[in-house]
């Protein structure tokens, strides 16, 4: 009994463990993106609650959960519940397999990478849900136009994870980390640089951000398929769009930039100067790289409209990754250093 | 060729980059905001904020009860009542400014022959009941006898630009 019980709360501390800072990062990326975006409007962002306003998302949290959250007569009651759930869910879950460090990983299974593309698949069912379940018209456009604009992007998404794949010769996410061992100029952002580009560009869509948040379109639709939503409800969405944003740069980086490889590896002197930084630093530093792109990205672009965004990702994206596929397959036939050895 | 050029640029995101460029400057330009409650923009003394009726060294109020400004109101903001007063002199009994209504053009103040009706810089107020957006003879009166010394600065500052 005892010995059953022992593995089982292990595998629980080790939950909280990769949880609780997920949630903590997610409470101050809202920070951070306001910050952020005000800094690059010339403004200064939020500084009143707690020094430089570091208590702005505790504030804000705990004002969502003293708000009522309000059923809509018109709205199915038990999936109107279910979809924030869903919308969090998955994007915590897909967090078991990302890499922190060597051997730093909750499940190191072998299909981690096809693992990591289910789990984020599914937030869009969330959105789907939400949207149906209001029974309002903007959410039900918000959730339409966000069900499409996901299923094209998850198919270009999908094409430059075959490349990766193709690249490391292995779906664990923790091989395709060794697999880019020996410095900067072997992760695989250099040789994969366009298909990177893909997938940076299909996360940011994934993640329903700017320029591609046809879902909420706060201009056109009020905020899409989360207009019914109020209090802790509403709070779920946005957990998990920012936990989601989050796992795309984490992944991205995992997949691109040597996870939590240390930059320096292969240059002399430096290399043995660093060597003391743990993994994780890496791989968060270069987390926070992407995560700070996300932010720079929803400062600077508009919106698309909606057939732009449909040409980008079928007419421009997947050619380019399938595209990539075929120059990649050469690469490795020809075995071309220092990559494909 | 240049279509070319044009299709190769927003290929190799190049457009984006520069739009990314732009605003990566702004990130560290100097910040604009003026925080509130410790900062405060500078006002011109000719600033048009609340209004205020004011009163002559010797504590008579100036109001003749002419009616200019009454007049003049392009919003129909103010309401005047005058009687003789036991003195014999004509003065308003009611003077009133609806806050809501004024525009705020000032107009009632460069029709005043005394200079008794003016509107002071004060610009951040508040009414926290429905009716208290229009302002009686006393409370204009008691604005005026607040702000005298500010007022006549004021005056004195913009005088020589009029």
């Amino acid at each position: 009994m005892l010995n059953e019980l022992i593995p089982l709360i292990w595998i629980i501390a080790k939950i909280l463990v990769i949880l609780i800072p997920v949630l903590i990062a997610v409470a101050y990326y809202t920070y951070a993106e306001r910050k952020v975006i005000g800094y690059i409007q010339v403004r200064i962002g939020p500084n009143r609650v707690g020094v430089f306003g570091l208590g702005q998302p505790i504030a804000d949290a705990v004002k969502l959960l003293f708000k009522e959250m309000i059923l809509p007569t018109a709205s199915n009651p038990i999936l109107f519940v279910i979809a924030p759930v869903i919308a969090i869910a998955p994007a915590l879950a897909a967090w078991a397999v990302i890499p922190f460090g060597d051997g730093l990983v909750l499940a190191n299974i072998n299909a981690g990478l096809l693992y990591i593309l289910a789990i984020t698949s599914l937030g869009v069912y969330s959105v789907l849900i939400s949207g149906w379940a209001s029974n309002s018209k903007y959410a039900f456009l918000g959730a339409m136009r966000s069900a499409a604009q996901v299923v094209s992007y998850e198919i270009a998404m999908g094409f430059a994870l075959v490349v990766v794949l193709m690249a490391a010769d292995s779906t664990n996410l923790s091989q395709i980390v060794l697999h880019q061992s020996g410095g900067f100029w072997h992760w695989f952002w250099l040789p994969l640089l366009p298909v990177f580009v893909v997938f940076f560009i299909s996360g940011v869509a994934e993640t329903n951000r700017l320029p591609f948040d046809m879902a909420e379109g706060e201009s056109e639709i009020v905020a899409g398929f989360h207009v019914e939503y109020s209090g802790i409800a509403f709070a779920c969405f946005f957990l998990g769009e920012y936990a989601s944003i989050i796992l795309i740069c984490a992944v991205t980086a995992t997949l691109f930039l040597g996870g939590w490889l240390s930059p320096f590896q292969g240059i002399p002197g430096l290399e043995q100067a660093f060597a003391f930084v743990p993994g994780l630093v890496w791989f968060v530093l270069k987390t926070w790289v992407f995560m700070f792109i996300f932010l720079w990205i929803r400062a600077t672009f508009p919106r698309y409209r909606y057939d732009q965004i449909m040409r980008l990702g079928w007419k421009i994206l997947i050619p380019v990754a399938v595209v990539w596929i075929a120059v990649i397959g050469i690469a490795i036939q020809l075995h071309i250093p220092p990559w494909f050895t | 060729m240049n279509k070319l050029i044009a299709k190769l640029k927003s290929f190799t995101l190049w457009e984006l980059l520069i739009g990314m460029k732009l605003t990566g400057r702004y990130f560290f330009s100097k910040k604009m905001t003026i925080q509130f409650p410790e900062e405060k923009t500078p006002t011109s003394p000719r600033f048009r904020g609340l209004h205020a009726l004011r009163r002559y060294p010797n504590g008579e109020e100036r109001c003749i009860a002419c009616k200019l400004c009454e007049a003049v109101c392009p919003a129909l903001a103010i309401t005047i009542e005058a009687q003789p007063r036991d003195d014999g002199s004509r003065r308003t009994t009611i003077y009133e400014i609806d806050l809501f209504k004024c525009i705020y053009c000032g107009f009632c103040e460069e029709s005043c022959p005394v200079d008794s009706i003016v509107e002071t810089t004060i610009k951040n107020y508040h009414f926290t009941k429905r009716g208290d957006n229009i302002m009686n003879k006393q409370e204009l009166l008691a604005v005026g006898d607040k702000f005298e010394q500010r007022i006549a600065q004021e005056k004195a500052d913009d005088a020589k630009f009029r």
